[in-house]
């Protein structure tokens, strides 16, 4: 096989956390997502003030999964040695700061829904 | 080439950002058609990579695998055992799990090949006809090389070998552990033969050094490594890199010195060098024995007539086409294959497809131009959290796959994090074929 086709992505993502694992996480993070349009498509605007809440947790979010990383990989911040780690680092705070936000928009508006809705 | 390379590490960094510009809808493998039996002689990471590429590559084939081990081992994870950062259990996993089902698999080691004859015999005595016969039986570790060691002597008394398996790779860890927690004299080498993975003996010296550091007995110690020529890596550069770094962290170094003899009893171990003679005492050493070819091979007519490799044994293939340079219809890949480089994992990724590529074309009366330009892949550890992702070729140049995001001669946690994370799943998706 010449080129990286996306069965082979998916085969070593599959490897890396195990079958069920790695597929219940897809399945976790698709029905978080679709929960967030779902309140977004109900209650048809965006609730500032829940996004703001939302917007509060991004920090601890991007720290969780950075020391998550971490501990996981046995690694430290001294660890970081050139821009390239400086960027990895960034692009795992990130996603851990936006995957945190979209949960706690969505887990908001599941329990509180609008009054006037 | 260097897009498949760069496609592969996509894979390793598990970084669907980098991965995704190489992603493409899975093209249309070509097939061909064949009647032929392919034999392959051992189970590790080349043969099972073989067997389960045959199935999809020859329409018609017959496969079958001969080897006796019913365990697997992840050799790149051996390492990490030995320095307590993984359980003796990450290495090891079933011949039987990666197999393709449609094979038949002989659960003998092969006792005798007959080129002539085209065919091998088992130890019991069986003989199996083959078209094609794909040798990948890995290599054998000559203790015995070393005068006054042996197996039962790893895990005490300061001596571990990280090569020996995952049980005494977890011995050496014990041992290390123990050492590094009072400090002494750390003692590293590296034997004269062709082995594998060239940056393992490097890796463990740094992360022994990395531990004492850690544990602040470095400044009661001393780490000498003893290299076996001139230089610590066949790759001139990244030799010169080494050498920066050993003296940047106070190891000492000495060249051309071989272990001949160990004495655990004394603390001693003996090296040949020019100047005759020496002997280097310790309280920690990892001994890495000589590296030949298992005797199946050795004592055939494929092993190498002449030249430096003639005692080691390896099989006498052409460096690109894996061909056998006096029987077209066998091939070497792995270990086994006497090339100049590439005895790893991330060489077998490359060396697989090149080889069922040669055989197709010679199949369908063809000639390929799919050749093997020596490329390996190293990522050398410099300590806990840190690798260099050290990539080159037969001609030793650097051939990095990201080059100027992953730099091969800088330390970085990126390299550290593809050794830790996405080797062993890259490795996995290799062995199906997948990768």
């Amino acid at each position: 096989m010449k080129e990286l086709t996306f069965e082979t992505l998916i085969a070593v993502f599959e490897e890396i956390f195990g079958r069920g694992l790695f597929w219940a996480m897809v399945a976790v993070a698709a029905i978080v997502t679709l929960a967030y349009l779902f309140v977004l498509i109900r209650d048809r605007s965006v609730s500032w003030k829940k996004f703001l809440l939302a917007q509060l947790s991004m920090p601890f979010g991007g720290i969780a999964a950075v020391l998550f990383v971490q501990k996981v990989t046995r690694s430290d911040f001294n660890d970081i040695g050139g821009p390239v780690d400086v960027f990895v680092l960034l692009g795992v705070g990130l996603v851990g700061a936006i995957g945190l936000a979209i949960l706690v928009y969505t887990l908001q508006s599941l329990l509180r829904p609008p009054q006037d809705a | 080439m260097n897009s498949n390379r760069r496609q592969f590490l996509g894979l390793a960094l598990g970084g669907p950002a980098l991965a995704a510009t190489a992603v493409s809808a899975r093209g249309s493998e070509p097939t061909t058609k064949t009647s032929a039996h392919f034999v392959i002689l051992g189970a590790g990471a080349a043969g099972t990579a073989l067997a389960n590429r045959i199935a999809s590559r020859f329409d018609g084939a017959k496969v079958t695998i001969i080897d006796a081990r019913k365990a697997h081992y992840y050799q790149p994870g051996f390492t990490l055992i030995a320095a307590g950062l993984k359980p003796a259990d990450y290495s090891v996993s079933t011949t039987a799990e990666w197999l393709p089902r449609n094979l038949e698999w002989i659960e003998e080691a092969a006792a005798e090949i007959d080129p002539e004859g085209k065919s091998v015999t088992t130890t019991s005595g069986k003989k199996v006809a083959y078209d094609y016969l794909l040798v990948a039986t890995g290599l054998r570790l000559n203790y015995e090389g070393i005068e006054g060691m042996s197996l039962d002597l790893i895990g005490k008394d300061g001596i571990g070998s990280v090569y020996a398996g995952p049980d005494y790779a977890a011995k050496t860890w014990e041992e290390m552990n123990r050492f590094t927690d009072k400090g002494g004299v750390a003692l590293f080498s590296r034997p004269a033969t062709e082995m594998k993975c060239a940056g393992a003996p490097l890796k463990y010296a740094f992360l022994t050094d990395d531990y004492m550091v850690r544990k602040g007995t470095k400044s009661k110690s001393k780490v000498i490594y003893a290299a076996q020529n001139k230089g610590f890596f066949s790759v001139p550069i990244v030799s010169e890199k080494v050498r920066m770094l050993f003296e940047e962290r106070k190891i000492d170094y000495t060249f051309d010195h071989v272990m001949k003899k160990i004495d655990p009893a004394r603390k001693i171990a003996t090296f040949a060098t020019p100047e005759g003679d020496k002997e280097i005492g310790y309280d920690f050493t990892n001994v890495i024995p000589p590296m030949v070819a298992p005797d199946v091979v050795k004592n055939s007519p494929l092993a190498w007539q002449s030249g430096p490799w003639v005692d080691q044994g390896w099989a006498e293939v052409d460096k690109g086409t894996l061909r056998h340079v006096r029987y077209p219809e066998i091939f070497a890949v792995g270990d086994i294959a006497g090339v100049p480089k590439g005895k790893t994992a991330a060489s077998v990724k490359w060396q697989v497809p090149v080889a069922l590529e040669q055989m197709a074309a010679q199949i369908e009366g063809k000639e390929s131009t799919v050749k093997y330009d020596g490329y390996t892949s190293c990522p050398l550890i410099t300590r806990i959290g840190r690798a260099m992702l050290v990539e080159f070729d037969y001609k030793n140049n650097l051939t990095p796959s990201f080059p100027g995001i992953i730099a091969p001669l800088e330390e970085l946690w990126i390299s550290w994090l593809m050794k830790e994370i996405a080797l062993k799943a890259t490795y996995n998706a290799m062995l199906r074929g997948k990768a």
